[in-house]
């Protein structure tokens, strides 16, 4: 069979600080599990030694310490947010400064502004970026490449895009943390917000899990 | 595509396999007309199915099934942002590759259609598309990965709105797959073959516990609460073929069923939205094809 893709999950790299931070962050980590790859994050925060919740209604979200929105179609998680009355919260925990970390859809769901959305598609917000969904076309355009990320050590971090996102302008609040070698930018943050175009829990790097992890440790100690 | 001076790779499993990923906990909805592919991104579909004829029309009416009219497939792109899948018929390489030309995100090598070859399947991983394909069991389902599907449905009986042969299907795989991890390494030369398929896959699946792609679960599916079954026997997700549009309100079956796939566990939801939805797809039982002009009344 041609181009497996059964490759071996690297062993985190040290992650003490992240142990460290599923000690000291009492409340485990959510994840959005309205619908797409939820359970590949479950499964990469769960090697990283979070306790990790599966997050579909407002109770659910009240005891997590931090969110991952996974990658899957943007607009039925936003649907669904908003049909079981969990978009407010949503809205609310974000500006709470609750740390998120948001992977494609999850992307579009923390912009500030959403182009090419269906009709009547809401996010979140927090992310001060205009991102365009499905700004490569169709599945036949989805890739592959090595990016360079200025704020993770170690190797480029090999990134998998499906029908993917991409940040089409960086607002004053938020920063650019990698881009395609045509300068699009696919990685972004701002304060407890991050966002990435591709999908590391498919991948195998859990960097940015990893970066994630420490960021929600920072806010655990702040409360 | 926008190309970038970085090397990039398309097309690889990884991204192929990936997409199947990202509609997990999602419904596929069968749509015959952009206005219905409409009505299905509004209710929450996390892609579509366009194809001529739904699974019960194709039943009723006979005839040869084919590929779709590219028009009708490009009518279907334009009206929606969601991933859209096409069919070709089985082993009908040339409809794949018209497909691929067109762009559609998914081809589902379907057995809806007539089959064009009764001995082969295409050859799948010479395509950038992914593809999504049938199965009745396990063995069928490796043979198809092995070929290079990317995602598998189990069949079920498309067009019946009767959704036993989805149960017996969606159990069928499921049960082989934990037979197969309770084997040892010598039992599993003969299990592969016996199942008909690599053994490298066969001990992969025996190891992993699970299918090395997405499994939905497919045919016959027409309630909130034959998906939310399907999804509590193990489906990853639901395809919806017939059952929404063959119902008496298509907007509110649809956005029921995408809710009853997401709280597939939680009973009371799955009642909340099962209330008051009208007409059912008129039932057949799989055994019993159904006079046309009853299927007449369904649809609109």
């Amino acid at each position: 069979m041609p181009d497996s893709v059964l490759v071996d999950l690297p062993a985190p790299a040290v992650p003490g600080a992240v142990t460290e931070s599923a000690r000291q962050g009492d409340a485990p980590i959510g994840v959005l599990a309205l619908q797409g790859d939820f359970r590949e994050h479950a499964d990469v925060l769960r090697a990283l030694g979070a306790e990790v919740v599966l997050v579909r209604r407002p109770e659910e979200l009240a005891r997590v310490g931090g969110l991952v929105i996974p990658g899957g179609e943007s607009s039925v998680m936003d649907k669904l947010a908003r049909m079981f009355g969990l978009f407010e919260p949503l809205r609310a925990a974000v500006q709470d400064g609750l740390p998120v970390y948001g992977t494609c859809a999850g992307l579009i769901m923390l912009a500030d502004t959403v182009l090419d959305g269906i009709a009547g598609q809401q996010s979140i917000g927090g992310l001060d970026i205009i991102v365009r969904r499905n700004a490569f076309g169709s599945q036949a355009a989805s890739f592959e490449t090595d990016l360079q990320v200025a704020v993770l050590s170690g190797a480029p971090m090999h990134a998998a895009f499906i029908r993917a996102p991409v940040v089409e302008r960086v607002g004053p609040a938020a920063t650019a943390l990698a881009r395609l070698a045509d300068g699009r930018c696919v990685a972004v943050e701002q304060g407890n917000l991050l966002g990435t175009s591709f999908h590391p829990e498919i991948t195998g790097d859990y960097r940015f899990h990893e970066y994630f992890l420490r960021r929600v440790a920072a806010a655990a100690l702040r409360r | 595509m926008t190309e970038t001076t970085s090397p990039e790779q398309v097309g690889s499993s990884r991204v192929k396999r990936g997409l199947a990923e990202m509609l997990k906990g999602g419904v596929i909805m069968d749509v015959v007309t952009a206005a219905q592919a409409r009505i299905a991104e509004d209710a929450g579909a996390v892609a579509v199915m366009a194809l001529e004829r739904v699974p019960a029309d194709i039943r009723s009416q006979g005839g040869v099934a084919r590929m779709s009219d590219p028009d009708l497939i490009d009518s279907i792109r334009a009206e929606v942002n969601i991933p859209v899948m096409a069919k070709a018929r089985i082993g009908h390489f040339v409809e794949a590759q018209i497909l691929q030309a067109l762009e559609v995100d998914y081809i589902d090598e379907s057995e809806v259609l007539s089959p064009a070859d009764y001995v082969n399947h295409i050859d799948k991983w010479n395509f950038t598309i992914p593809f999504v394909c049938g199965a009745t069991n396990l063995g069928e389902a490796l043979r198809r990965i092995t070929e290079g599907a990317a995602m598998i449905r189990s069949k079920g009986e498309a067009g019946t709105g009767d959704v036993s042969e989805a149960t017996k299907h969606i159990r069928t795989i499921k049960g082989e797959i934990a037979r197969l991890s309770s084997l040892g390494k010598d039992e599993l030369y003969v299990a592969a073959k016996e199942l008909q398929a690599p053994y490298e896959l066969v001990a992969e699946i025996a190891a992993t516990g699970k299918l090395p792609v997405v499994l939905f679960t497919a045919g016959g599916v027409a309630t909130p609460a034959d998906a939310a079954m399907m999804m509590q026997l193990g489906a990853d997700g639901v395809f919806v073929g017939s059952g929404i549009f063959k119902s008496g309100n298509p907007e509110q079956r649809a956005a029921a069923i995408v809710k009853a796939v997401t709280f597939f566990d939680d009973a009371k939801i799955i009642a909340d939205v099962s209330r008051g939805l009208g007409e059912a797809m008129v039932g057949i039982n799989v055994t019993d094809i159904p006079a046309p002009h009853r299927l007449a009344t369904r649809g609109w």
